[in-house]
């Protein structure tokens, strides 16, 4: 009965682990076929990786989309965790009435669905184009700004300062650290998990973020990675095995982030939700 | 230092506060400032910006002042009507699928006898990490007419033709609930099993020797346990929901007809793939903040949290 029970267990764990791969598995061998083949059905490694590889980076500049998607999610990922982990340590450490109404006021902010926003803030970066031209359509700063600051990872930084020993503040003070050289020398140090964690998904988000991008990227030459996919998927006569060698690498740095930070991630998730 | 004091005591000894403790109050604000601004800024004021606009019609920038006009509309558009039975569709069938199944992969992946933990948390995390775009692209050729999904149900000899899973209206749905069900169930076991490892497992045992099965265990100890972690995720897959794009858009671009069309996407065509009609598309924009703002107070109630 009891055997029973376990070979059912791990049954369903496998079946839940192969759905899960496969859609991975064919990708990455579809990327070494022809299209042909890929549309044919074919579950083995071909010998096409090189030519599909050639064909990525010659004819649809995907080197430059590559370049793209990861100066946005970099520059999003090292601003929004300093901006959202300064503010949630703000929050706790120089904890009031008032901040907990403002927190709690930008809390709410996560309720705003983002199909409300992007007209306004489409409008915004229009009527912003004539005077900022580097804050306009078709910018990095455009891209990056509406998203730096976001509740969630706000609460995230807060959730975890909670568990942050206080005392170590006060021997930070008497050594005579200023207020943001505690934060900087101390905090953000101990902090590392947390950290890790919300880099993994502040730059996973960036990194597959589409609907925005889709609004403000106008040119082909500033288009991201989301953006190059979609269209080679959409156009008339699609070549799957240059689609899925294009999602492969930008599966790939995402893949390294996350197996790099894994440990990390776990960890800084559980201080979180505690 | 105690500040945590009523805002009209705190006012009230505003003179007794030292110079130092009123720096470090200014410092608290300075260190929240940035957020807060940004917040303001691209959430906040574009929310008011849109209830403005709902009020407003004309193409372009040429707008006139129409009152509700816009929201007596959208009762009579029968695209939006499709687009929000839509919504609502994967929203009541996906989202408990995918909290039922994630909880229950966390549930049996938290058991400290089970062999191959990390292989299979990982495993079923993976698809968590794709861009939604790129998900798409995948599944649209697995959910095609001769593609991988109809071939091996051809193979199994479970079917005698090909399914039109992206040309017929219902299995469309099936196949969009499918491919959002494959992308987010790992992402969110891992806030259930992060809880879950904050639960003693000695209760567990002691359950166990009391006789509860594995059953009245999953609901006695683990839902309750669980319950502020099973409301956040509730409510953010529903918001999610809600706003559901990436993965029509690219997989069946909302047809066949406007059949697997959503809110969000409509939206879109509303703006910017049509004639801009931005005073309509913000009407709508706005039936989506008041549904979330409707949903997550009965979500709330339903599970009667006070936090």
């Amino acid at each position: 009965m009891k055997n029973i029970g376990k070979i059912i267990t791990y049954l369903f764990l496998s079946i839940a682990a192969f759905v899960s791969i496969f859609p991975f598995y064919w990708m990455i061998v579809s990327s070494t076929n022809t299209s042909v083949d890929v549309t044919g059905g074919r579950m083995l490694p071909g010998t096409h990786l090189l030519q599909n590889w050639q064909t990525l980076m010659g004819q649809v500049n995907f080197g430059q989309s590559f370049m793209n998607s990861l100066q946005l999610s970099l520059a999003t990922t090292v601003l929004s965790l300093l901006i959202a982990s300064l503010a949630g340590y703000g929050f706790e450490i120089y904890k009031s009435r008032a901040k907990d109404l403002v927190f709690n006021i930008l809390l709410g902010s996560m309720m705003i669905p983002f199909a409300a926003l992007m007209i306004p803030l489409f409008r915004m970066f229009a009527n912003l184009s004539g005077t900022f031209p580097f804050l306009g359509l078709n910018t990095k700063m455009g891209v990056i700004l509406p998203g730096l600051a976001t509740a969630f990872l706000i609460f995230f930084f807060r959730q975890s300062t909670k568990m942050f020993p206080k005392d170590i503040l006060e021997a930070g003070r008497i050594d005579g650290l200023s207020e943001l050289g505690i934060f900087f020398k101390i905090y953000l140090p101990t902090m590392k998990t947390t950290y890790a964690a919300a880099a993994i998904i502040t730059f996973m988000g960036s990194w597959n973020s589409y609907l925005w991008p889709l609004i403000m990227i106008q040119t082909q030459d500033r288009q991201t990675l989301p953006l190059l996919i979609a269209n080679l998927g959409s156009s008339y006569a699609p070549d799957f095995g240059i689609i899925m060698l294009a999602i492969v690498i930008t599966t790939l740095p995402v893949a390294l982030v996350f197996f790099l930070l894994q440990k990390h991630f776990v960890a800084g998730m559980t201080g979180s939700v505690k | 230092m105690d500040l945590s004091r009523s805002i009209p005591k705190a006012l009230s000894a505003k003179k007794k506060m030292s110079k130092q403790q009123l720096a470090q109050t200014m410092v608290g604000w300075g260190f929240v400032a940035v957020a807060a601004i940004l917040i303001a800024v691209f959430s906040f004021y574009p929310m008011i910006q849109a209830f403005y606009l709902s009020l407003h019609s004309g193409m372009g920038n040429n707008l006139q002042f129409v009152g509700i006009a816009n929201y007596l509309r959208l009762f009579q558009d029968a695209t939006f009507i499709t687009a929000v039975t839509n919504t609502f569709t994967y929203l009541i069938v996906q989202v408990p699928l995918m909290i039922v199944l994630g909880l229950v992969f966390s549930v049996v992946l938290n058991r400290p006898d089970l062999k191959g933990k990390g292989f299979f948390r990982t495993a079923i995390f993976l698809p968590a990490i794709t861009s939604l775009v790129a998900t798409s692209t995948i599944f649209r050729y697995l959910f095609g007419q001769q593609g991988l999904v109809n071939m091996a149900l051809l193979g199994l000899g479970i079917i005698d033709s090909p399914l039109g899973w992206l040309t017929q209206p219902t299995l469309a749905r099936i196949a969009i609930i499918i491919v959002i069900t494959w992308r987010w169930t790992g992402y969110n076991m891992i806030f259930y099993l992060s809880s879950l490892q904050n639960v003693d497992y000695s209760i567990y045992e002691a359950a166990k020797i009391d006789g509860a099965n594995a059953i009245q265990q999953f609901f006695k100890i683990t839902i309750p346990m669980l319950k502020p972690i099973i409301l956040f995720t509730s409510i953010t897959s529903t918001i999610g929901t809600l706003q559901l794009f990436d993965e029509v858009m690219n997989i069946t671009g909302g047809g066949p007809g406007n059949s697997t069309l959503t809110i969000s996407q409509y939206i879109y065509n509303l703006s910017f793939r049509w004639t801009p009609d931005f005073g309509y598309a913000s009407a709508v924009s706005f039936a989506i903040v008041i549904m979330i703002v409707v949903l997550s107070i009965i979500q709330f109630k339903v599970t009667g949290d006070k936090k």
